[in-house]
């Protein structure tokens, strides 16, 4: 019998989780797991509530990233009432949502970026957590910290002008849209006060992608050689292989960039995809059916959604696009610390994104919503911020929900995060009896480069301390260590 | 009544999430009376949690009051000064009032007086109402604050 280590749960990260690492007798690592150990009850509750509701009662999930559920709901629902598959609404419907979508994604990225893992990168991975957080860039890189801050206030602006408000936004309809973007919002969001600015923004998320490229020149080892290990990709992409990060096809790539799941339709999702139970994590681990579970499991998010799309429709980030492309040599990136630069360069298109809406009369005029023949079951798809979410839900002849299915981004990249622990801890924990900072450090990075929401994968609510257990080769526990 | 001061009260929390939502319900009855009572000084915000922005939105205030609800051993409500504390005690999305107020000194160089007003919650499932006993926290809560705030405002505009 071997050792084990557990880790529990993971700081900076929602939810609860705890990683357990198990050791042979020679102290080598032997099998890691990412334990998930909140309960899952969402799809339960909703069971019995009328449909139109979905696009706001999910929100109640997790106050991460409600807009992405709001709209993922919302074009579930969009076919339920008959209002197409995703790019049936009226132009102003549909650019009113990708408005929102995109001060998602921004607000969403500049957070992960700017304030949790730029201290790593600044004070490297082994600095102590005294010195290793946004307190220190705020006193060493002022400037740095300010612009995250902003960036993070300006999203949430296009948030509450897209959604009405940041609490249960009610933005997205069944078939539509609530609201126009009136022209005082839409003047504030191109060129308000001294921050409210979408040159600006574009501007500081150039010159974000510039600062970890500079760092990525000077620091190979630690952005290629962290946690690196052959996955699948999955995403959403455009019919013709564009980065979109509202609608598509679904497509998957192997680790060679094979295609394997080839641009189809999302609501035939249940066709390709299968969701894993293992008892020891409440979390399930999806995979695609004709691969099996050992096989199909794939990674979602920002590095998966370069690794599957042909181009970006913006040309700052179509630019930055290429040069990651080159640089990994055309074929798909497997290195986890290349989330943080797939991330930027989504940030700087969304930002790009945005500045094309905001010049669309669309927004400011045009129907709202448009409504067909009721159906009885909708798949309703989009790429948040963390990768792709699933929607699915079935109604009754009294418009009641009979069932839900949620998959969403974090449950999509349980294995890939599993993986990732496993290729750290058997690097940096083998041979330990006693766990270290930089152990602890290593593993919570690796994670931390998917951005997990773990409130949001188990439908929870709480926060997470961090835990370490180290358990011998009797299963005795020898060291244990809390953190966060 | 205008004021020279201006007060910004911001309550966080899930109104989806039964009790957790009483900080944000008594934001929403507080910005109905100020609106009635003409109260043009004090301002609301409500989100789901607190994030970096927010020592951004503080910046421009003399008081701030954020409200949460407390799964804590406390009566029915308290009120404590907050004090800036450096320690990153976030997980990956929200962080702490204290938090917040040390951020706004280190970035904008701003210091408003604020104060956390917890009010006890007892049950936290997927359901809108909070419980009754949750409810009649909030309303003493509300009328502590509102009464906090007319003296504020008195003892500033002296």
């Amino acid at each position: 019998m071997g050792q084990k280590i557990t880790i529990e749960p993971v700081t900076r990260v929602e939810g609860h989780g705890k990683v357990t690492i198990h050791l042979d007798n020679d102290g080598n690592v032997e099998q890691t797991r990412l334990h998930i150990v909140e309960f899952r009850g969402f799809e339960r509750f909703v069971q019995g509530r009328p449909y139109w509701e979905m696009p706001v009662v999910v929100q109640r999930l997790c106050g991460i990233c409600p807009v992405s559920h709001h709209l993922a709901a919302a074009k579930a629902v969009d076919v339920i009432v008959g209002a197409g598959t995703g790019n049936g609404l009226t132009p102003t419907g549909e650019k009113m949502r990708r408005l929102m979508h995109y001060g998602q994604i921004f607000q969403s990225h500049a957070l992960h970026f700017f304030h949790l893992a730029s201290p790593d990168l600044l004070f490297g991975i082994d600095a102590p957590p005294a010195k290793r957080n946004i307190i220190n860039v705020a006193l060493e890189h002022r400037d740095l910290a300010i612009q995250g801050v902003m960036m993070r206030k300006y999203g949430q602006e296009v948030i509450k002008a897209t959604a009405g408000k940041k609490i249960h936004g009610t933005g997205a309809i069944p078939g539509g849209i609530n609201k126009h973007l009136t022209e005082d919002e839409r003047e504030y969001l191109l060129n308000g006060d001294e921050y409210m600015d979408i040159d600006k923004m574009i501007s500081w998320s150039q010159e974000a992608v510039e600062f970890f490229k500079d760092y990525h020149k000077n620091n190979r080892e630690v952005i290629d050689g962290f946690a690196e290990f052959p996955s699948s990709h999955l995403s959403l992409v455009r019919k013709d292989g564009a980065l979109d990060l509202y609608h598509g096809v679904l497509r998957a790539v192997d680790s060679e960039g094979h295609k394997i799941l080839h641009d189809v339709d999302y609501q035939d999702y249940d066709n390709y995809i299968e969701e894993e139970v293992r008892n020891w994590s409440y979390m399930k681990f999806p995979y695609l059916k004709e691969f099996g579970k050992n096989k199909g499991w794939y990674s979602v998010g920002p590095l998966a959604r370069m690794n599957t799309a042909d181009f970006i429709d913006t040309p700052l980030a179509q630019k930055e696009f290429e040069i990651f492309k080159n640089y990994n040599g055309g074929k798909p990136s497997n290195k986890s610390m290349h989330f943080h630069w797939a991330r930027l360069i989504e940030i700087l298109h969304s930002a790009e994104k945005i500045k094309e809406l905001l010049s669309d009369k669309d927004l400011i005029e045009g129907e709202l919503v448009i409504r067909g023949n009721k159906t009885f079951e909708g798949v309703g798809l989009i790429e948040a911020p963390r990768g792709t979410l699933f929607h699915h839900y079935k109604v009754d002849d009294n418009d009641m929900i009979t069932m839900a299915n949620l998959i969403v981004s974090t449950t999509n990249n349980n294995q890939p995060m599993n993986e990732a622990v496993n290729k750290v801890a058997t690097k940096v924990m083998a041979g330990q009896r006693e766990i270290t900072e930089a152990m602890m450090n290593a593993v919570e990075v690796a994670i931390r480069a998917y951005d997990p929401c773990l409130s949001c994968a188990t439908h929870a609510l709480g926060q997470m301390p961090l835990e370490f257990e180290v358990f011998d080769f009797n299963n005795n526990c020898i060291d244990r260590k809390f953190k966060g | 009544m205008s004021h020279n001061s201006k007060i910004l009260i911001i309550g966080y929390g899930n109104p989806g999430r039964q009790d957790d939502g009483v900080g944000v319900l008594l934001v929403d009855d507080l910005h109905e009376w100020a609106e009635r009572s003409k109260l043009d000084f004090i301002y609301t915000d409500s989100n789901y949690q607190l994030n970096l922005e927010d020592a951004a939105t503080i910046s421009d205030f003399n008081l701030v009051v954020f409200a949460d609800a407390s799964k804590e051993d406390i009566r029915d409500f308290s009120m404590t000064r907050l004090k800036p504390s450096p320690v990153a005690d976030f997980t990956m999305h929200s962080v702490s009032p204290a938090f917040i107020l040390h951020i706004c000194e280190q970035i904008f160089h701003r210091s408003p007086e604020a104060y956390l007003l917890h009010i006890k919650g007892y049950e936290w499932e997927f359901m809108s109402e909070p419980t009754a006993k949750a409810r009649e926290n909030l309303k003493k809560a509300l009328e502590f604050i509102k009464d906090y705030i007319m003296k504020y405002s008195e003892s500033a505009a002296e």
